[in-house]
Formats: structure tokens, C-alpha cells, sequence
């Protein structure tokens, strides 16, 4: 176990490299710099690129970037928070776009599975066509138009749900009425994927010859639904959550940008227009690493749930 | 109380009459078991041959209330020691599996579920029935259950998944698990058929023994014959949802009745034959069960088939103490002996 665990991370470390020279070549292929500004002279221009360093060749710049990295020194803002220390920026941005991520990924998993499994017990009558329609259309509608349809429902002024208060602008002082929206827009889609993707792991989990062994045992229907066929049907479930944890908890920018959420999401797409280049490469670290750890979270989990699967083996 | 039991054990453990089971499926009504009874004693084994599509399993999955959808009983009874087994309520049916009748499958490969432990699965069953057992006294008890059926290192195998036994081995941890609450009647479907030979052995042997200690009962489902002899008491036939041909197991073997348990026992390899003889086949193709035709089944395969019996199903015919036959051929016999006895008389 853990030579396999020293194994990923070695593996992990790799990947991130790579990750991180190609956002590097691809961010500096774009034209245009981030002091660009009409009254800027071409003078300042090249002090400002000699001060931090633009002005060496490309592979020298990358070098002394992966240098600092290397050594938990990411650069500072170039251009949003003028000098201050990205690793800063992120530490103060990705609290809020981890929090909504959480609940959303709470809430998805604990109704989704659920609702597969109830779908699955009920398959073919009307409860689980009801659940097919709501779970088809909470895959297919994006983000935004989930975001804009709760902001119809709840902000407008002759709004059905005016009545709550909530704020068309993210305000956290609200409490739990201002993560409300932005949580369920952003968890109804991996809870309707989940509902799915639970619905068929438990048809087959429930057709195997096990579950007639637990019948025959004379186990009573929750027992045999919830212990034997769920711990089943559970593991293509988990596979997904691996990369959904990541998407989630960085924020989908989407709907960050809806409510005007001060997260991470938002910052890391405002860093790409403002060509802030070492906040863009800082936030493209932090989310590979992001979606790296929980991987390996995730196949660590695959090894307490099934206890078939042998991690040493076969990698 | 043990009056009681003494009491209960002097009647039939089981009785099933005239049991109807039919799948209604898109295509159509397939009776799978039309019309079949047969009753079993304490103590007693009885086998129950067919070859796939007999409806072998279906009339045993009615007796536990384990049919699948759309598979339903329409018709006839199932009595267990004098209660209507189709007439338990969901509760009494949960109650009932498990502690009273258990099964055990043809796949014990896949029967076992594998993200769970042995001991896990064997404790469940028990507690499943015994709800004032602790886990302590349950653990202890799959042990002494697992010691029993002939596994080794139990404290070890406890706590082992079923993906670290070997086939021979689940299948034994299978017969603990549906022993571990003593129930009065086993069902075994097919138990021996996915092990290779040696542990096929090992395995009948194995529930023979654990038969004579705990006089349960057992309905052995199989399409081995070699099984049945070494296992039975006594014999049912079936053939497309019927039972063609049933009674003690020597007179099946000895002086079978019917063609087509003439034509398994001729189909069936046996040690004493010469090396020249050849297995004969029984020819033809089982019964479509959407359509099944008029008159015997299997008379469409039968090397004797006549006129009626593409028209008619035969009634059964008494061969012997306990011993009937569901054909022509013998109730013409039984026809001619009477004429031949009356002749006589008359004459």
C-alpha cells in the first residue's frame, strides 16, 4: 500500500510538470502582455518586463518558474493584485469556492444514490420514468441556465420565492440562503449523473445471484438493497466522483460568475483575460494537484469498498 | 415441546399438490410447471431430474417465494408441515426462508457476495432469524458451522473474502450458511454441477452426512442422474413443466416407467458398460414452452408414440409401492393385464 501510494505521487509529481510546461508555452503563446495599457510607455514597458523577468527567453523563463515552484514559490499577481504572492491570492479565494463545492457534492451524493436505488428497485413503473425525466433533464440543461432559471425563481422582484430574501449578489452575511442557490446549481447535475449512474449499477448488483442468495437467507428488503447490492453497485459511483470532486470544489466558473461569487472559479477565469500569468499558472497548479490528490483519493477508496481489488497488482 | 416436534415429524414435511407456475411474458403465458405434486418426508431425499427448461428450479424457487416477475403460482398448493406456505404474508415469507427452508445454488462462484467476509455473510443469516443472539455467539456458532461442512483455520477464514476460496470451498461455506439455522428442509439446485468431479464428490458426500445428523429434508434439483443414485430416496421425472415419472429411486433406475426416463438412464455413462456400447441421445428438441402441444409432451421424441398420445395427456399409471408413470404405453399394459385377468376368470 504504501509503495504504491510513493508510487502515484512520484507519478502525480510527473504529471504536474507537464501540466504546468504546457499551461506555461500555451499562456505565453498568446500575444499581448500584461502591462498592455495605452499609457503605459514602451519604456516602462521594458522595465516592467525586466523586473519580472519577461524579458529572458522563453525556456530560461520557464526554467526559473519551475524553479521557484520546485521551491513553493509560485510569483506573485502581475497585474490584478499587483505583487502579491499568488500561493496568498489562492489561499484566500479557494475557502469559499471549496465550501459551495462541498455541499454541492454532499447534496448530489446523498440524493442521487438514493434515488438510483430507488429507481432501480422500482424499475419499469412510473416512479422510475418520473426519475428518468427529472435526472435526463438535470444532465442536459448547463449551468448557467439552471443558475438563471433560480435567479427567476428567487431574485426577481414578483419572484414565486421572493418572499426568502435572497440576493441576486453572493453575500455570505445571508447565511445558508446565500450558498442555497449557487449549491444546488452546481450539484444538480453530477446528482442527476449520480442518480443514473446508481440507477444501472443497481439493476446489475441486484440481478446477480448473491442478492437470491440474501433472499433465500430470508433477509428482509432494505437489508438486502442497502447492504449487499449498494456496497455493489456503489463503486462506479465512486470512479466518478474522483474527477467531479475537483470540478466541484474549484468552483464551476459558471456559476460563480452568476451569483458573483468572489471564488476561485471566477478569479482564475478573470486571471486568463488579464494575462496575469504566474496567477494563471499558480491557479493551473493548485487545480491539476486538485484533481490528482482526489484520484488517488479515489482508488484508495476503490480498496475499502471492494475488497477484491488489489492495489499493488496490475499497476 | 419435544412431544410437539415427535408429533409434527410423524406427519409430511412437505406435501405440494398439483402446483402451477406460469411466466407471463410478451410472447405469451409459459407454463413452466403445470400441474405437478409430490410430497417429501422428514428425513427423507428426494431428487428431482430434468433436463434445462423442465421447470425443475421455477417449482422450487415457488416454495421459497423466490419466483422473479412476471413468473407467478396460479394454481395448486404448497402445505409445510401443515401450513399454506402460499398464503404467507410478505413478513411470514422472510421468516420463513432462511430459517425453516433453506437453498443453496448451482453457482457458488457467484453466490457468495464478494465484498463481504465469510463470517460477515454466515453471522447475517443467523442473526437474520435469531434477532436476541449476540455477535459473539453468532461468530461462534459460524465457526462450529464451517468446522462442520469441513473447512479448516476457521478463525482465519472468518474473516477472509469469498474471492480467497476455491469453488469446492464456497459451495461448502454455501451449505453452512443455509444449515446455520437448522432448517427442516433443504433445497439444492443444481449444487454439484459448476464443481469438477472430485469435489462433486466431495460435496454429495459432505450432504449426505450433514443429512443423517440433522433429519432435514432434502429436494436435490439436478440433471445428473449418477447424482441422484447416490443421493436420493427417491425420484421425480420432470419433463416441460410435468412429472412424467415418480417413485423410490431403485424401481426408477431398475424399472423405469417412462420412455423418457428410459432414454436418460440409456443417455448416462456407466462404469459397467462394454467398452463398444455407445451413449444413445435422446433425439429431438425439448418443448417449445410458448406452444406446447396437445397430449404427452414428450411424445414428439418418444421412439413408442401413438396415435393418442399426440392427443391426450396419460393419466398416471401405479407401477409399484409408491411408483407412477404418466404414459400410454402402460396404461395399455394395465388395460391388457385386466382383459388377460377377466379372460381368465371367464374362461
Amino acid at each position: 500500500m504504501a509503495k504504491y501510494v510513493i508510487k502515484r505521487v512520484i507519478m502525480a509529481l510527473i504529471t504536474i510538470l507537464v501540466v504546468a510546461c504546457v499551461t506555461f508555452l500555451l499562456m505565453m503563446s498568446v500575444p499581448g502582455s500584461p502591462f498592455n495599457d495605452e499609457k503605459i510607455t514602451a519604456q516602462q514597458m521594458a522595465q516592467m518586463d525586466a523586473k519580472y523577468g519577461l524579458d529572458k527567453p522563453l525556456l530560461v523563463q520557464m526554467a526559473n518558474y519551475m524553479k521557484g515552484a520546485l521551491h513553493g514559490d509560485l510569483g506573485v499577481s502581475l497585474k490584478m493584485q499587483k505583487d502579491r504572492p499568488v500561493l496568498e491570492i489562492i489561499a484566500e479565494k479557494f475557502p469559499l469556492s471549496a465550501k459551495i463545492g462541498v455541499i454541492a457534492l454532499i447534496w448530489a451524493v446523498v440524493v442521487g444514490v438514493p434515488l438510483g436505488c430507488l429507481a432501480a428497485y422500482n424499475r419499469g413503473k412510473w416512479i422510475d420514468s418520473l426519475l428518468r425525466i427529472i435526472s435526463t433533464l438535470g444532465i442536459s440543461m448547463p449551468g448557467f441556465v439552471v443558475a438563471t432559471f433560480l435567479l427567476i425563481l428567487f431574485c426577481n422582484e414578483d419572484a414565486p420565492f421572493s418572499f426568502l430574501g435572497i440576493k441576486t449578489i453572493f453575500d455570505e452575511s445571508q447565511g445558508v440562503r446565500a450558498y442555497f442557490m449557487p449549491c444546488f446549481a452546481l450539484g444538480l447535475y453530477p446528482m442527476c449523473y449520480i442518480a443514473r449512474l446508481s440507477r444501472s449499477s443497481m439493476l446489475d448488483a441486484l440481478g446477480q445471484d448473491y442478492i437470491k442468495t440474501a433472499r433465500a437467507k430470508g433477509l428482509a428488503t432494505p437489508k438486502i438493497i442497502f447492504k449487499h447490492a449498494l456496497r455493489n453497485g456503489v463503486i462506479p459511483v465512486i470512479t466518478y466522483l474522483g474527477p467531479l470532486t475537483a470540478f466541484t470544489l474549484c468552483g464551476g466558473f459558471v456559476v460563480e460568475t452568476v451569483f458573483t461569487i468572489p471564488g476561485l472559479g471566477r478569479y482564475f477565469v478573470q486571471s486568463v483575460q488579464n494575462r496575469d500569468y504566474f496567477l494563471i499558472m499558480g491557479t493551473t497548479i493548485f487545480l491539476a494537484t486538485l484533481v490528482i490528490v482526489m484520484n488517488l483519493v479515489v482508488d484508495i477508496l476503490y480498496k475499502v469498498v471492494d475488497p477484491r481489488i488489489d492495489l499493488a497488482k496490475g499497476d | 415441546m419435544n412431544e410437539n416436534k415427535t408429533e409434527a415429524q410423524s406427519g409430511k414435511l412437505l406435501e405440494v399438490k398439483d402446483l402451477r407456475v406460469s411466466f407471463f411474458t410478451p410472447a405469451g403465458e409459459v407454463k413452466a410447471v403445470s400441474g405437478i405434486s409430490y410430497d417429501l418426508n422428514y428425513d427423507e431425499v428426494m431428487g428431482i431430474v430434468g433436463e434445462s427448461g423442465s421447470g425443475k428450479s421455477q417449482e422450487a424457487y415457488s416454495i421459497m417465494g423466490l419466483l422473479q416477475s412476471p413468473g407467478k403460482v396460479i394454481g395448486g398448493s404448497i402445505t409445510f408441515e401443515g401450513r399454506d406456505v402460499l398464503a404467507f404474508d410478505k413478513k411470514e415469507m422472510t421468516a420463513f426462508r432462511g430459517s425453516e427452508v433453506a437453498m443453496i445454488f448451482q453457482n457458488p462462484m457467484t453466490c457468495l457476495n464478494p465484498v463481504y467476509t465469510v463470517g460477515n455473510q454466515l453471522i447475517e443469516a443467523l442473526r437474520a432469524h435469531d434477532k436476541k443472539i449476540t455477535k459473539q455467539e453468532a461468530a461462534k456458532r459460524a465457526m462450529e458451522m464451517l468446522e462442520l461442512v469441513g473447512i479448516n483455520n476457521v478463525q482465519k477464514r472468518m474473516k477472509q473474502y469469498p474471492h480467497e476460496f476455491s469453488g469446492g470451498m464456497r459451495q461448502r461455506v454455501m451449505i453452512a450458511m443455509g444449515l446455520i439455522c437448522h432448517p427442516k428442509l433443504l433445497i439444492a439446485d443444481e449444487p454439484t454441477t459448476a464443481l469438477d468431479v472430485t469435489i462433486q464428490a466431495q460435496i454429495l458426500e459432505l450432504m449426505k452426512d450433514l443429512q443423517k445428523k440433522t433429519h432435514m429434508g432434502i429436494i436435490f434439483i439436478t440433471h445428473n442422474l449418477g447424482v441422484v443414485a447416490e443421493i436420493c430416496d427417491k425420484v421425480s421425472v420432470m419433463y416441460a413443466g410435468k412429472i412424467v415419472e415418480q417413485g423410490p429411486v431403485d424401481d426408477i433406475f431398475y424399472r423405469p416407467g417412462h420412455p423418457y426416463t428410459m432414454g436418460l438412464l440409456r443417455s448416462m455413462p456407466r462404469v459397467d458398460a462394454e467398452s463398444y456400447e455407445r451413449l444413445i441421445p435422446i433425439e429431438g428438441t425439448p418443448v417449445d414452452m410458448l406452444n406446447p402441444p396437445e397430449g404427452c409432451p414428450f411424445a414428439p421424441r418418444c421412439e413408442h408414440c401413438m396415435k393418442i398420445c399426440l392427443q391426450k395427456m396419460p393419466p398416471y399409471v401405479e407401477l409399484g409401492d409408491n411408483h407412477r408413470a404418466a404414459c400410454w404405453l402402460r396404461v395399455q399394459e394395465r388395460l391388457n393385464e385386466k382383459q388377460g385377468e377377466e379372460a381368465v376368470q371367464n374362461g
